[in-house]
């Protein structure tokens, strides 16, 4: 399609070299280690996983490090997203999310920071594999889950049986709400992957008509490509802040039960 | 037909999704100004639900997309 039209347009104009939009996808190995035969090599995921769990750190640790009354430019910025996730988790669960502030918080921070280490040229964006995002929500989803019943008891698997619905319907609702419930950690993680790589592809596959299109008709596509990078950082925030209110969503419903 | 052409049409097909995506969207942003004119202050406050709005239409769109990337670079 689009991105065959870029390639072969670009093998056409520019002779031999074709851009492929998934290379950037590919994960290298960056030294080997395998462990009986599992493959757990260092690959350039885990290290821009590495990078952004330590900018986190660098963030919030060096942020906070001198407590000033009137905070500086870093102590802002850790505050701010503090105060965020706080008032996220405070609109949406209540008092009794305080607890998961710590869960919140590290899932929106992470998958904000892998989010916009992806928007850096040349570099890997974690989240636009969905092993990555799948191990999140599945993680959520059977986190979520142990809470509901750790608070419910028994009476957690309320959760699928609808209210005020006549006994007639409740065999199929019963039905519907529970393969719903059970599909969450799918419906969570292909979200953030598929905005994830849909827009990194985007961009590459423009990237290439701008080299296919040449030196004078490529500037209509490069205008395009600025309007779009802004439009990903966009959604990139957008994800992550999507990724964190459906865990307080998740939560609170876990908590409360409707 | 050849099998790479039925991909292809196939991928094609699967970004239909994409104008449902375009609905959703427009609808919610649609609604979401028309009561923003109607009640400027209680505007704000529902800025949050907006983006919510947002961004899940246009993740049921972007699932079609996923079909199409499956069809053309995984099968």
């Amino acid at each position: 399609m689009a991105a065959e039209e870029a390639a072969s347009g670009a093998a056409h104009h520019g002779g031999g070299l074709a851009i492929d939009p998934m290379h950037q996808f590919r994960i290298e190995t960056i030294f080997p280690i395998h462990i009986g035969g599992v493959d757990a090599s260092f690959t350039n995921s885990a290290l821009w996983m590495i990078i952004a769990a330590g900018l986190i750190t660098l963030l919030t640790v060096v942020g906070m490090g001198k407590r000033s009354l009137v905070p500086g430019r870093l102590q802002s910025v850790a505050e701010l997203s503090y105060e965020f996730v706080a008032n996220m988790l405070r609109d949406n669960v209540g008092d009794a999310g305080k607890r998961f502030f710590p869960l919140v918080f590290t899932i929106f921070m992470f998958v904000l920071f892998t989010n916009m280490l992806g928007m850096v040229p040349y570099s890997f964006t974690v989240t636009s594999h969905i092993i990555v995002t799948f191990a999140l929500a599945s993680f959520i989803f059977l986190g979520v889950t142990f809470v509901g019943f750790a608070v419910h008891g028994w009476h957690y698997f309320g959760l699928i049986v609808p209210k005020g619905v006549p006994a007639v319907m409740l065999p199929l609702l019963v039905v519907i709400e529970l393969i719903s419930y059970l599909t969450r950690p799918i419906s969570l993680s292909v979200r953030l992957f598929a905005n994830m790589m849909a827009g990194h592809t985007m961009l590459k596959v423009f990237a290439g008509f701008v080299i296919a299109m040449g030196w004078y008709g490529g500037f209509l596509p490069l205008a395009f490509m600025v309007a779009f990078t802004g439009l990903e950082i966009l959604v990139a925030f957008l994800q992550a802040y999507v990724f964190a209110i459906l865990t307080c969503i998740y939560l609170n419903d876990a908590l409360h039960m409707h | 037909m050849e099998p790479a052409a039925a991909k292809l049409i196939g991928a094609g097909i699967a970004c239909i999704a994409l104008a449902g995506a375009g609905v959703g969207i427009g609808t919610i942003f649609g609604n979401y100004l028309a009561g923003a004119l109607r009640n400027p202050a209680a505007a704000p406050a529902q800025f949050p639900n907006l983006l919510l709005g947002f961004a899940l239409a246009e993740a049921t769109g972007l699932f079609g997309l996923v079909v199409a990337l499956i069809l053309l670079f995984v099968i």
